[in-house]
C-alpha cells in the first residue's frame, strides 16, 4: 500500500474580478486531473475553493511516489546475433543475461524488461504545479514583473504549497513557493502558519472564509437577523448574491436607509441603482413595496461605529438625488415632442440613425399588426416612440433602463396604457430566460425592433460569422423565436422576412435574394436550436417538422408536439421507417408526378391502400383546418396495415410499365401529402425495413 | 478633521516618504493626470521612475454650473506613478489611506474590477476602482499599454479623486461644501470657475474657432512628428538628440482638450466622434514613438560617454 499524503495548493492574487473565479476553479480541476493523468498519478479526492484573492486545489490523498513501473525495451533481432545483443545490453546498462527473447510479428528480438522506479510525487508537483498556474485560461490577462514576463489574471503574490509536511518548491513570476498563507488585507496577518488540519480554521481567525458556501450561508444568516421584527422582506437576487460571495472574504450584511421621498421615484429606478450600480440589496414590505431600506455586504466583520452604514448612505443618496433630477428635467418635455431628436442619434454608419431605423421599425409594427387584425394607430405610436428615451438624460446615466423609462415617460405623457407598455418592454427577451413581452401590442413592437435589425444588418452584409456578433444578430434572431411562439402570434414567418426585405432593398440596392435567403436560413437555424435546446424536442422530430409546410411558429410547435406523442404510439415508427422507404423507391424510380389512375390498380392490397390513403387524406384535409395535429397523426397511423400489406405483397417495380406508374403515383401523393404535414422520413426509427 | 489642502499635504508627503518626486500640476488642461508628460512619457521605456502631483483635470461635458452637489468641470486628482509597480504596492496604497485618517478597521473597502482605457492615448492597462463604504474613491491600474507600445516596466498608477474623497472624509454631501482651508470652502475657491466656464463650454465657445484650433494644433503636432522621422540618428544626432518632442505633445494634449469642447458643444457626432478621437490618438501614437526612439538614442549617447 502506497503512503498518501495531502496537497494544500493556494495561490495567492491580488483581487481577481468576482466573475472570473467560479470557471477558474473548474479549469483548475480539470487541469490538475489531466496533468495527474499525465504521470500516472490517481489524484483522489480532490476540493477547489475560492476567495477574491486565492484559488486553493486541495487533494486528500495523493500517493507520495509514483507507482514503479514496467517498460519493454525491444533491441535488435535475434538473429543479429550475440554481439548485437551486447552492444544492447551494454547501452542499457544490464548484463547480458538479463535480457529476454521476444516473438513478435516481425520475428524474434532480443528484449529487456525495464524497471522503471516511480518518482516522488513532491518532485512531479514541482513540475506541474508552476505549470498549472501559467495554464488556467482566463478572459483577459496582464502581465506585471516586466515585459515578456509571466500573464495572470492579476499579480501573483503569494504562493503556498504542502504535500504532507514538506514544501512542494518551485518559483512562478518572481514568488518562492512556501508554508505560509495570507489574512485579510485588514482583518488578519500577513504571514499564516498552518498545516493541513487548521487550515480553514486558521485562515477564519485571519478573516477569510475560505468556503464560497459558508460565505453566502453567513450572508443568509445575517440579512436574516438584521430584518428580524421589522416586518420587511430579502428581495433575493441569486445573481447579486452569486457576485457578492466573490467580491468578499469576510462577507457581513448591514442595513442601510435612505429618504422615503425617494420612494416618488420608479421602483424601477431605484432598484437599478441599488442592485446594479451599488450592489445593494432591495427591501421590501409584506405587500411587495419597495421598502425605503437597502442591505449592503460588507468585506468586514462588523460595522462597529455604524461608519459603513453611513457611508453607504450618503453614496446613495447622491445617486437618487442625480436620479430624481434627471426624472425631473426629463419630464419637462414629452417623448413625442423630442422624436426629431433621434436623427442626431447613429445607429449604425450606414444603416442611419435611429430615426432612420424608427421608420423601419414603424413600417414593420404596422404590417405585423395588420396581419393580426391589431389596432394600426397603437402599434405605430408605440413603434415612433419607442427608441426617444435614449435621449433622454436617466437612460444616459443607465443605459440599462433603456426601454423601460420610455414607457414609464411616455405613461407620464399619458400615451395610451398599449403603448406605454409596448415600449417598456420591447427590448424583452435579452435571453432565453427572460420573459417575453407582457402584451401583444409589446410583442409586436418587440419583432419589429428585432426583425428591422435583422434586415438591415442583413441586408448591408453584416452578417454574424463564428463568435462575431457586433449587433447581437443572433440574440435578435433568438428573440424573434421565442416571442413568436411564446406570444403564440400567427405571423407567416417568411412572409414577414421576404417583406422585410424587399422594404431594406428599396433603401439598399445591395440587398437581394441571396440576403433573404441568408437571413432566413439564419431564422431556421434559430428556430432549430430553440425547439431543440430550449424547448427538448428530438433532433429528428424537429427536422420532420420543419419540412413541413408550417408559416407560422405556433403552427410548427403544434405539430412538433403532436410528432413527439405520436411516435410513441405502436404504429407510428414502423409507418415512418416505410415513408423512408417510399421515400428511397420514389427517388430510384426518379418519380417527380403523376395521377393514380383507380382503374388499373390489380391487386387487391394496393386497391386497398388506396382506399385506405383515400379515407384517411380525407380525414386528414378535414381535420387540419382545425390545426389538431394528434389527431392529424393518429389517423395517419391507421395506415400502417395497409401499407404493410402492400409492401409485403405488392412489387412496386412491375414489368408493366402503366402498372409500375400508377404505383408508383399511388406511393407518391400518399408521401406528398403526408410529408406536408411532417417528413415522416426524417423519423429515425430503430426499425428499419429497408 | 483635516482640511482639503491639508489631506494634500498629507498625501503628497507620504508618497515622498516612499521615494516619489513630488511634482506641480502641469500647465496645459488635460482630461486626466494620466495625460500629464510625467505620466504619459515618463511610463515609456526601461527607466524607473516615481511622482505624484495634483492634476487639475477638465472634462468640460461633466460640468453642472456649480449647481450640482458632485459633479465639476474640473475635478482634482492626486496621481502616483510607481514604476516599475513594488510588490507591496496594494499595501503602500492602503497606508495612504491610514495616512489621510481613515481607519481601515472602522470602514469598507473593495477591489472591483475596472479595466482603464483611453483610446485618445493608446493606453490601457488592468484594475480596480477602490470602494470605500460605497463609494469610489481610487482608481488603480496596472499599465500594460502607452501610447500603442507594451511597456518595459509594468507601473501602477493610482489615481485619488480628491474632492470625493475629502467629501467623505469632512463628512459633507456637497463637494462645494468641503473646507478647503479654515474658514474658507471649497465654493469659496472654485464655484466661479465651475459656473463660468460651464457657461462658455456649453454655450459660448465658438465652434468654428475650436475646429480651428483643432486643425491648427494637430497640423503643428504632426509636423513636428514628421520632422523629427526625417532626422538620421547619426548624421543629424545633436539635432535629434534635443528636438522638441515635448513641445509636439503639448499640441497633442491641446487637440485633445479642443475635442472635448467641441463634444461639450454637442458638435461631435457619434459617428464622427470615433474618427476624431482616432486623430488624436494618432498624434499620440506618434509622439510616443518618438519619444521611445529619442530616448534609446540619448541612453546610447550616454553609455559612450561612460565608456570614452
Amino acid at each position: 500500500m502506497t503512503e498518501r499524503l495531502p496537497l494544500l495548493f493556494e495561490i495567492g492574487v491580488e483581487e481577481i474580478p468576482h466573475w472570473m473565479i467560479a470557471p477558474a476553479l473548474g479549469e483548475m480541476e480539470k487541469l490538475f486531473r489531466s496533468l495527474c493523468a499525465e504521470n500516472r498519478i490517481e489524484p483522489g479526492p480532490l476540493r477547489l475553493d475560492a476567495t477574491p484573492r486565492r484559488l486553493v486545489l486541495r487533494a486528500e490523498a495523493l500517493p507520495a511516489r509514483q507507482d514503479d513501473r514496467e517498460e519493454l525495451v525491444i533491441g535488435p533481432p535475434k538473429a543479429a546475433g550475440e554481439g548485437a545483443a551486447q552492444g544492447f545490453a551494454r547501452k542499457n546498462g544490464v548484463t547480458l543475461a538479463e535480457l529476454r527473447v521476444e516473438t513478435t510479428p516481425k520475428g524474434e528480438y532480443f528484449a529487456l524488461l525495464k524497471r522503471i522506479e516511480g518518482r516522488p510525487v513532491i518532485e512531479i508537483l514541482a513540475e506541474i504545479l508552476p505549470e498549472l498556474i501559467r495554464r488556467i485560461p482566463w478572459p483577459k490577462t496582464m502581465y506585471w514583473t516586466g515585459k515578456g514576463g509571466p500573464l495572470f489574471i492579476r499579480p501573483v503574490r503569494w504562493i503556498a504549497a504542502l504535500f504532507g509536511d514538506q514544501v512542494v518548491e518551485f518559483e512562478y513570476a518572481g514568488v518562492r513557493s512556501g508554508a505560509l498563507s495570507c489574512g485579510h488585507r485588514r482583518l488578519g496577518a500577513r504571514e499564516i502558519v498552518f498545516d493541513h488540519a487548521t487550515y480553514e480554521e486558521r485562515l477564519e481567525k485571519n478573516g477569510v472564509i475560505l468556503s464560497a458556501e459558508k460565505r453566502r450561508q453567513r450572508i443568509e444568516a445575517g440579512v436574516k437577523k438584521l430584518l428580524r421584527g421589522t416586518g420587511l422582506e430579502w428581495v433575493r437576487d441569486e445573481a447579486l448574491l452569486g457576485d457578492i460571495v466573490y467580491l468578499t472574504e469576510y462577507p457581513t450584511p448591514v442595513l442601510g436607509r435612505f429618504d422615503e421621498r425617494f420612494l416618488e421615484l420608479p421602483r424601477e429606478v431605484l432598484t437599478t441603482v441599488m442592485r446594479h450600480h451599488q450592489r445593494y440589496f432591495t427591501v421590501q414590505d409584506g405587500e411587495g413595496r419597495l421598502a425605503p431600506r437597502f442591505i449592503a455586504v460588507m468585506n468586514m466583520k462588523a460595522d462597529r461605529k455604524g461608519y459603513v452604514v453611513k457611508g453607504n448612505e450618503r453614496v446613495l443618496e447622491a445617486r437618487f438625488t442625480d436620479a430624481r433630477f434627471f426624472w425631473e428635467v426629463d419630464r419637462q418635455r414629452t417623448l413625442a415632442s423630442r422624436m426629431d431628436g433621434l436623427a442626431q442619434v447613429t445607429f449604425q454608419a450606414k444603416l442611419g440613425s435611429y430615426r432612420d431605423k424608427t421608420l423601419g421599425i414603424v413600417l414593420t409594427a404596422r404590417r405585423l399588426a395588420g396581419w393580426l387584425g391589431l389596432d394600426l394607430e397603437l402599434a405605430e405610436r408605440a413603434a415612433r416612440l419607442c427608441k426617444v428615451d435614449l435621449m433622454t438624460e436617466m437612460v444616459k446615466e443607465f443605459p440599462e433602463l433603456q426601454g423601460v423609462m420610455g414607457g414609464l415617460y411616455a405613461r407620464a405623457d399619458g400615451e395610451p396604457e398599449e403603448v406605454a407598455q409596448a415600449i417598456y418592454d420591447h427590448y424583452l427577451p435579452q435571453s432565453m430566460e427572460d420573459p417575453i413581452p407582457r402584451t401583444v401590442y409589446g410583442r409586436i413592437l418587440s419583432l419589429a425592433d428585432k426583425l428591422d435589425t435583422l434586415e438591415g444588418c442583413f441586408g448591408i452584409g453584416l452578417i454574424p460569422s463564428g463568435s462575431k456578433d457586433p449587433f447581437g444578430l443572433r440574440r435578435a434572431a433568438q428573440g424573434v423565436v421565442k416571442v413568436l411562439v411564446e406570444g403564440r402570434l400567427h405571423v407567416d414567418l417568411k412572409r414577414a422576412v421576404e417583406e422585410g426585405m424587399a422594404a431594406t432593398a428599396r433603401l439598399f440596392p445591395e440587398c437581394g435574394p441571396a440576403q433573404t435567403q441568408a437571413l432566413w436560413e439564419f431564422l431556421l437555424d434559430r428556430i432549430r436550436y430553440y425547439f431543440r435546446e430550449v424547448r427538448g424536442f428530438a433532433y429528428d422530430e424537429v427536422n420532420a417538422a420543419l419540412a413541413g409546410d408550417w408559416k407560422t411558429l405556433p403552427d410548427l410547435e403544434a405539430r412538433l408536439y403532436a410528432l413527439k406523442l405520436v411516435r410513441q404510439t405502436e404504429n407510428f415508427e414502423p409507418l415512418a421507417a416505410s415513408f423512408k422507404r417510399i421515400r428511397n423507391i420514389l427517388r430510384q424510380a426518379a418519380w417527380e408526378r403523376g395521377d393514380v389512375r383507380p382503374e388499373r390498380l390489380e391487386a387487391a392490397e394496393e386497391k386497398t391502400l388506396y382506399e385506405e390513403a383515400q379515407r384517411v387524406l380525407g380525414e386528414v384535409a378535414q381535420l387540419r383546418a382545425s390545426g389538431d395535429y394528434i389527431r392529424i397523426l393518429q389517423a395517419v397511423a391507421t395506415l400502417r396495415p395497409a401499407v404493410d400489406a402492400f409492401f409485403d405483397k405488392v412489387l412496386v417495380n412491375a414489368p408493366d410499365e402503366g402498372v409500375r406508374a400508377n404505383r408508383l403515383a399511388l406511393l407518391g401523393r400518399l408521401l406528398n401529402e403526408v410529408s406536408s404535414i411532417a417528413d415522416f422520413s426524417e423519423i429515425v426509427t430503430t426499425t428499419t425495413t429497408e | 478633521m483635516d482640511s482639503y489642502q491639508e489631506t494634500i499635504f498629507r498625501l503628497k508627503r507620504f508618497w515622498a516618504k516612499h521615494g516619489c518626486v513630488i511634482q506641480e500640476p502641469y500647465d496645459v488642461e488635460v482630461g486626466a493626470g494620466t495625460m500629464c508628460p510625467e505620466t504619459f512619457l515618463r511610463v515609456l521605456g526601461p527607466k524607473p521612475y516615481n511622482v505624484a502631483y495634483v492634476q487639475p483635470s477638465r472634462r468640460p461635458a461633466d460640468g453642472r454650473y456649480g449647481e450640482n452637489p458632485n459633479r465639476l468641470y474640473k475635478h482634482s486628482q492626486l496621481q502616483v506613478i510607481l514604476k516599475p509597480a513594488p510588490a507591496n504596492v496594494m499595501d503602500l496604497y492602503l497606508e495612504s489611506l491610514e495616512a489621510i485618517g481613515i481607519r481601515l478597521d472602522q470602514h469598507d473597502l473593495k477591489f472591483e474590477e475596472d479595466n482603464w482605457e483611453s483610446p485618445t492615448l493608446g493606453a490601457w492597462g488592468i484594475g480596480w476602482q477602490v470602494m470605500l463604504d460605497g463609494l469610489e474613491i481610487t482608481q488603480f491600474t496596472y499599465f500594460q499599454q502607452c501610447g500603442g507600445v507594451d511597456l518595459d516596466l509594468v507601473p501602477a498608477e493610482l489615481t485619488y479623486g480628491l474632492e470625493r474623497l475629502v467629501a467623505f472624509l469632512q463628512d459633507r454631501k456637497s463637494v462645494f461644501d468641503i473646507e478647503w482651508v479654515e474658514g474658507v470652502s471649497y465654493r469659496d475657491v472654485r464655484f466661479l470657475e465651475e459656473q463660468q466656464f460651464s457657461v462658455y463650454n456649453f454655450e459660448k465657445a465658438d465652434v468654428q474657432m475650436l475646429w480651428q484650433l483643432f486643425g491648427l494644433h494637430e497640423a503643428e503636432a504632426q509636423r513636428l512628428i514628421d520632422e523629427y522621422r526625417g532626422l538620421d540618428a547619426e548624421k543629424d544626432f545633436r539635432e535629434k538628440s534635443r528636438f522638441p518632442l515635448l513641445a509636439a505633445y503639448d499640441h497633442v494634449l491641446n487637440c485633445s482638450h479642443t475635442f472635448n469642447l467641441l463634444d461639450s458643444r454637442g458638435a461631435i457626432s457619434v459617428t464622427e466622434r470615433v474618427a476624431v478621437i482616432g486623430r488624436v490618438r494618432k498624434l499620440a501614437v506618434g509622439v510616443a514613438g518618438c519619444w521611445i526612439d529619442q530616448q534609446r538614442l540619448l541612453d546610447g549617447a550616454a553609455a559612450q560617454e561612460v565608456q570614452a
